[in-house]
């Protein structure tokens, strides 16, 4: 009654290749991830120092270090949060816990999915027609942060909303029944229940907002500019935008060839630690779950 | 609190009076022409099969259906003398009544703020006071003794029969005049089950109870009068007692009650 049929022995030979070849699939896909960490580490390691992270650039960027880029980052990141964050959580919140189900809503969701496939080069046309000219900003961390908001916006959105909905429902019947309005029900059940999952999309949002270069590059980041900026007026250097200007428009001494790796592989790790901490924010969430 | 006085077309002691109740969900009749009295401290048992419109009646009593698009009702409903169909303030409305669902909802807050929620909601912020109200609340749901010393632990977390008498517990927070319990024994075993039944028993007290259920003999337990609902219909209403004793008009509600249905 056991006993294997020819049919049992295909079944068999057929399930072990379909799991052969979906394992290197799987494969080749972290390949491209192995090789750049290997080639960054290999030859990007060897430039980083106290020095490098903490000084000027010198000699046209063929010397001395990236601190004004790093802090720009910093800046343009910050910035950009603050512009961000609170625009598309309150507008997270109204599309999910009070627009009614009509085409006006439909047409802002739709709206909110083509922002995040317009390709990053048009946000930065966007941005310095509306940012650096129209209002007036000029080329500025301000212009610059602005437009990167305006790229992440659809980012936050969709975090947030998806956070809000995995409340579940039953929760705000319970409140409304109690004759509580829907801000009371959302400020003491659903943001409370969902203010971890937000973050965790902040924390990815920070983390592309570091590395993107056509947004900035036309709106407020400058190639060469070794001081730290001292307001949103000001022009700034920017991590990516270094690493694109090094690797492309100067001609790099052979003593400087390795000066770019050393640059891609401080930018990935500010990156992946950014979703290292959200990785592990989300496991933290998981081991205090609360229904 | 509430506006619009109806004529006294009903008794003093009519806590709820249903006219010509019609609830629509779009072009869907969930429930069609119900006409019926609660009256003040009784406990008013609904039975009949899925689908009859128990939980629609409930809805409407809220007024849930501001919350629900597509619900729509037509009629009226006076409660404690004012028509709820024209009142402003259904978040005063709501506070008067307390709602019990058939899955138990244990907030995502401690037991201690699953309880002090609606006080809160309605400005008592004084931890004394609100002390209190969380010990009167518990003890009348037959829960204090089970979760006095864990009041800091999570609502949601307890068990699904603990759940529903916290849920209880927070329905009573409110201060009701009108206790609404939808089928509230689906997911509490027996024995808590007769634990929530001996607490309702002594809230009639205090409390107006509509008690909608899909158990004959709960109702029969617990009700002084039950109406049948059948296929968005109120086939009948009546002392309990006398759909078991054959005084009923209807045929279907004998048939309903002895388990011959088909």
């Amino acid at each position: 009654m056991f006993d294997a049929t020819e049919l049992n022995a295909s079944n068999r030979r057929k399930q072990g290749l379909v799991k052969t070849l979906f394992l290197m699939m799987t494969v080749l896909l972290i390949i491209p991830v192995l090789v750049i960490l290997t080639v960054l580490i290999v030859k990007g390691g060897p430039v980083l120092s106290f020095e490098f992270l903490f000084s000027d650039p010198k000699d046209e960027m063929t010397a001395g270090g990236i601190f004004p880029a790093l802090i720009g980052t910093v800046w343009l990141v910050a910035v950009a949060l603050l512009a961000s964050v609170p625009l598309g959580v309150a507008a997270a919140i109204y599309l999910s816990e009070y627009a009614p189900d009509n085409w006006f809503t439909r047409a802002i969701n739709l709206a909110i999915i083509n922002l995040a496939g317009v390709p990053s080069i048009v946000h930065a046309l966007f941005g310095v027609g509306a940012f650096v000219l129209f209002f007036e900003f000029g080329t500025s961390i301000l212009a610059a942060s602005l437009t990167l908001a305006v790229m992440t916006l659809p980012v936050v959105i969709v975090a947030t909303r998806e956070s809000l909905q995995a409340v579940p429902q039953a929760f705000r019947e319970a409140c409304w029944n109690m004759g509580a309005t829907r801000w009371q029900t959302i400020r003491r059940v659903v943001l409370p229940n969902s203010v971890s999952g937000i973050l965790t999309g902040v924390i990815l949002e920070v983390s592309r907002t570091a590395g993107e270069t056509a947004p900035i590059m036309f709106t407020g980041a400058a190639i060469f500019l070794p001081f730290l900026p001292e307001g949103v007026g000001d022009q700034t250097m920017a991590m990516s935008l270094h690493l694109y200007a090094m690797a492309t428009q100067v001609p790099l001494p052979d003593h400087a060839a390795n000066l770019p790796y050393g640059v891609a592989l401080v930018l990935i790790g500010m990156v992946l630690a950014m979703n290292a901490i959200s990785i592990g924010f989300r496991m933290w969430l998981r081991g205090k779950k609360k229904w | 609190m509430v506006d619009a006085r109806s004529p006294a077309t009903v008794g003093s002691d009519v806590k709820v009076a249903a006219r010509d109740l019609t609830i629509r969900y779009g072009s869907h009749v969930a429930l069609k022409d119900v006409t019926l009295d609660i009256r003040e401290n009784e406990i008013f048992g609904i039975i009949g099969p899925a689908n009859s419109g128990k939980t629609s009646f409930l809805r409407a009593l809220n007024r849930m259906d501001a919350f629900t698009t597509g619900m729509s009702v037509e009629g009226d409903i006076e409660f404690a003398g004012h028509n709820i169909r024209t009142i402003k303030n259904l978040y005063a409305l709501r506070k008067r009544i307390g709602v019990v669902f058939p899955l138990p909802v244990g907030l995502p807050l401690s037991i201690y703020d699953n309880v002090a929620l609606s006080p809160r909601l309605s400005g008592t912020k004084k931890r004394e006071d609100l002390d209190v109200i969380v010990e009167r609340c518990l003890r009348r749901a037959a829960l204090w003794d089970e979760v006095k010393d864990r009041l800091k632990s999570l609502g949601s977390l307890l068990s699904g029969g603990q759940q529903q008498r916290l849920t209880i517990a927070r329905a009573l927070s409110q201060d009701p005049d009108l206790l609404l319990l939808d089928e509230f024994s689906i997911a509490v075993d027996p024995v808590t089950t007769m634990r929530i039944e001996d607490v309702l028993k002594e809230l009639k007290q205090e409390v107006t109870i509509v008690l909608v259920t899909n158990l004959v003999q709960q109702a029969r337990r617990l009700a002084d009068r039950t109406a049948f609902f059948l296929m968005s219909e109120c086939v009948e209403i009546a002392e309990t007692e006398a759909f078991f004793d054959g005084r009923v008009k209807d045929q279907r509600s004998i048939d309903y009650v002895e388990g011959r249905f088909g």
